[in-house]
C-alpha cells in the first residue's frame, strides 16, 4: 500500500487536521507520503516532515497553487495518483472542495468523511447526519478518502521525513481567486479546542455572545454557535457547529440556549462531556447532555463566569 | 443564460430515521420524502436569477426512480421552466450521478449548473465538484452569494475560517450553502400550473453514459446512543460536578 496525504495549510501554517489524517493513513498501513501544495510553503513542508509515520513530503510550490483552488490542486493530484493506492485528506471545506475532482477524473468513487478504518478497502462513515453509520467497501483501484479528523488521534511530531520538490506544470484557466475574509481570533480553533462554549438562538443577539466569551476566556475555550444563531446574524458562519457546519468532539461542550435539533447534535454529540443550559426543561438537548441546568441563561452565565 | 439545477429526492429532514433490523440500509418504507434542502436553495437561486433577468431559462434535473418526478414537479412549481428526469431504479451515488449529469450538460449546454452542496441522506458532498471536473468547468462550492457579470460568475464561498470569493469563467458549476437564500414556498396556483409544464424522461443509455458501480454497502448500524445524564440544581453543583466527577475543568 502506498498512501498520499494532501496537507492542509493556511498562512504558512500546517493545519492541525493533517496530523489526524496521517493517523488514518497509518491505520490503513503502508508507505505514507504527504503532499504540500501552495505558494511559498517550504515552512509548511518542514513541519509536515516532523509528523510521525511520514516517509516523504512532496512539495509543489508555485503561484498556480496559491489559495489552493480546487481546479489546479485536483489536476496535480491526478498527475501524482498513479503512484498510490490511497489518497487522503481532511473532510474540511478545503478537502471537500478538491478531492472529489481527483475521484471523478480517475473514474472512482470517493469515500467521504471516514470515522474508522476497518481494512485497507473498508471504512465506516456517517450517513443521515450521523444517525446511521455505514460500513462501505471500495473495489476501485484507487481509494479517494476524506477523513473526519476528530475521529482519529493526531500522530506525534517526532518524525523526520525527507522533503522533495515536485516540478509541476498545471494551469488553471477557469477560476481565479478574488479575495478572502478570515476571522481573526485569539481563541483556539473550534476543530482543535478542548473546551467549546456554544450559543444558540436563545442568546437573543450578537452582543450577548460576550457572556459566552467571558467564560471561554476563563476556560481557554473556543466559541461555537447553532445555525439559528448564525442565520440571525449574531455571529459569523465559521462558528456554526453541526451537520453542515463544523464537526467537533471536545472534552467539554457547553450548549447554551440551543434546543438540540438533530442537525446540531450531528456536529457535537461525540463530545466527551456535554452540558446544556436551557430554560425549557423539555428541550431535546437534555436527552443527550451529561449535565443539564434548567434556567435563564442571562442569570446562569454571569454566575458561572464568577465561579470559574 | 440557461441554468440547469440538479435536485435530489431524499428523506424529509425532520424525519427521525430507523435502521433496518437486517442492517442492510435505512428503512425508507412509508417515510416522508422531500427535495433535499440544499437543492431547494439551488432552485430558488436559479429562479431569482430568472426574475432578475440574468437567466432566460431554468431547467431542473433529477436522477432516480419514477417517484423522483414528484421533486421535479416541486421545482416546476417553484419556478423552473421545464424538467428532465434521468430514470433509473438502481441506487446511484455521486460519481454515477455526476456522469449522468455530464450527459445532460452535453445535451443542454447550460451556462450555469447549480447543485446543493450536500445531499442530507448520504452526506457525500461530492457531486458538484465531480461534475465540474468531468466537464472542465470551474467550481464555486458552498456558495453564500453569487453575482453574474461580464461573462463571469463571482462566488462567495463559506470556508472553515470565514469567506472566500472566486471568479469563474462561464459555464460554471456552483453548489449552494444554507445562507445563499431562503427558499419560497410553492403557492397552490403554481402547483397547478406546474402539472402542465414539460417534463421529459431520459435513460442512461440514451445519454450514452455507462453508469459506474458505487461503493459496496456492507452494513448500516445505529450509532452508540448517548445516554442522558442528570439535571443539576445550581451553578455551584454544575461546577462541582465538572471538576470532581467529570474532571474536565
Ligand atoms: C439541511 C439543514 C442543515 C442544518 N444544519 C445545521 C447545522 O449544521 N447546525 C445547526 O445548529 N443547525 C442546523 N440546522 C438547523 C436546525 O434544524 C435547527 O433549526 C437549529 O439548530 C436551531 O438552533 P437553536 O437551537 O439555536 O434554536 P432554537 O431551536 O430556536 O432553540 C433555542 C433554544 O434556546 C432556549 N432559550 C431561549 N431563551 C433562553 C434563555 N433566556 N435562557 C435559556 N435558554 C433559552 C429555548 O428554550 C430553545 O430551546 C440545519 C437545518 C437544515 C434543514
Ligand atoms: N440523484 C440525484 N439527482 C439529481 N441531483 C443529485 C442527485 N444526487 C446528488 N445530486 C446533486 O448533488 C448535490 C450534492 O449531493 P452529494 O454530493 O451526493 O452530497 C445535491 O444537492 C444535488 O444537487
Amino acid at each position: 500500500m502506498s498512501i498520499l496525504v494532501l496537507a492542509e495549510h493556511h498562512n504558512g501554517q500546517l493545519s492541525d487536521g493533517t496530523a489526524h489524517v496521517v493517523a488514518a493513513a497509518t491505520a490503513i498501513g503502508g508507505n505514507v507520503d504527504v503532499l504540500v501544495a501552495g505558494e511559498s510553503v517550504q515552512g509548511v513542508a518542514e513541519t509536515a516532515a516532523t509528523l510521525e509515520g511520514v516517509s516523504r513530503v512532496r512539495v509543489a510550490d508555485a503561484a498556480v497553487y496559491a489559495h489552493q483552488l480546487a481546479e489546479p490542486i485536483g489536476d496535480l493530484l491526478v498527475r501524482l495518483a498513479d503512484d498510490y493506492t490511497h489518497v487522503l485528506t481532511a473532510a474540511s471545506t478545503g478537502g471537500k472542495n478538491a478531492l472529489p475532482r481527483l475521484a471523478a477524473l480517475k473514474g472512482v468513487n470517493q469515500i467521504s468523511e471516514i470515522l474508522e478504518v476497518v481494512s485497507a478497502d473498508t471504512f465506516k462513515r456517517p450517513i443521515y447526519a450521523g444517525n446511521a453509520i455505514a460500513t462501505v467497501q471500495s473495489d476501485d483501484p484507487l481509494k479517494v478518502i476524506t477523513v473526519r479528523t476528530t475521529a482519529f488521534d493526531a500522530v506525534a511530531r517526532q518524525g523526520s521525513a525527507s522533503v522533495e520538490a515536485i516540478e509541476s506544470e498545471v494551469t488553471n484557466a477557469v477560476s481565479r481567486f478574488v479575495d478572502e475574509a478570515l476571522a481573526q481570533s485569539d481563541r483556539p480553533e473550534l476543530g482543535g479546542a478542548r473546551i467549546i462554549v456554544s450559543g444558540g438562538r436563545g442568546m437573543g443577539n450578537g452582543e450577548n455572545f460576550k457572556l459566552l466569551e467571558g467564560i471561554a476566556d476563563k476556560l481557554g475555550a473556543a466559541v461555537g454557535a447553532s445555525r439559528a444563531a448564525v442565520d440571525a446574524g449574531f455571529v459569523p458562519n465559521d462558528m456554526q457547529v453541526g451537520q453542515t457546519g463544523k464537526i467537533v468532539a471536545p472534552d467539554l461542550y457547553i450548549a447554551v440556549g440551543i434546543s438540540g435539533a438533530i442537525q446540531h447534535l450531528a456536529g457535537m454529540k461525540d463530545s466527551k462531556v456535554i452540558v446544556a443550559i436551557n430554560k425549557d426543561d423539555e428541550a431535546p438537548i437534555f436527552q443527550i447532555a451529561d449535565y443539564g441546568l434548567v434556567g435563564d441563561l442571562f442569570e446562569i452565565l454571569p454566575a458561572l463566569e464568577q465561579k470559574l | 443564460m440557461k441554468v440547469l439545477v440538479a435536485v435530489k429526492r431524499v428523506i424529509d429532514y425532520n424525519v427521525k430515521i430507523r435502521v433496518k433490523p437486517d442492517h442492510s440500509d435505512v428503512d425508507l418504507t412509508n417515510v416522508k420524502m422531500a427535495m433535499n434542502p440544499f437543492c431547494e436553495i439551488a432552485v430558488e437561486e436559479a429562479v431569482r436569477l430568472k426574475e432578475k433577468g440574468v437567466a432566460t431559462e431554468v431547467v431542473a434535473v433529477t436522477v432516480g426512480p419514477k417517484a423522483a418526478q414528484e421533486q421535479l414537479r416541486t421545482a416546476l412549481a417553484l419556478g423552473a421552466d421545464r424538467a428532465i428526469h434521468v430514470e433509473t431504479e438502481e441506487v446511484v451515488e455521486s460519481l454515477a450521478v455526476a456522469k449522468l449529469l455530464e450527459g445532460v450538460v452535453n445535451e443542454e449546454k447550460p451556462d450555469l449548473v447549480i447543485l446543493g452542496k450536500q445531499a442530507i441522506d448520504t452526506d457525500n458532498n461530492q457531486t458538484g465538484q465531480m461534475l465540474a471536473a468531468l466537464t472542465g468547468m470551474g467550481q464555486g462550492t458552498f456558495a453564500s452569494e453569487i453575482v453574474v457579470e461580464d461573462g463571469e460568475i463571482r462566488v462567495t464561498r463559506e470556508i472553515d475560517g470565514g469567506h472566500q470569493t472566486v471568479a469563474l469563467k462561464l459555464p460554471a458549476v456552483v453548489t449552494t450553502d444554507l445562507r445563499l437564500n431562503e427558499p419560497r414556498y410553492a403557492k397552490l396556483p403554481d402547483i397547478m400550473k406546474a402539472k402542465k409544464k414539460p417534463l421529459e424522461s431520459r435513460t442512461p443509455e440514451a445519454l450514452g453514459v455507462a453508469v459506474p458501480a458505487g461503493l459496496k454497502r456492507l452494513k448500516v448500524e445505529t450509532p452508540a446512543e448517548r445516554k442522558g445524564g442528570v439535571k443539576v440544581g445550581s451553578v455551584d453543583e454544575l461546577v462541582d460536578k465538572l471538576k470532581n466527577e467529570a474532571k474536565v475543568l
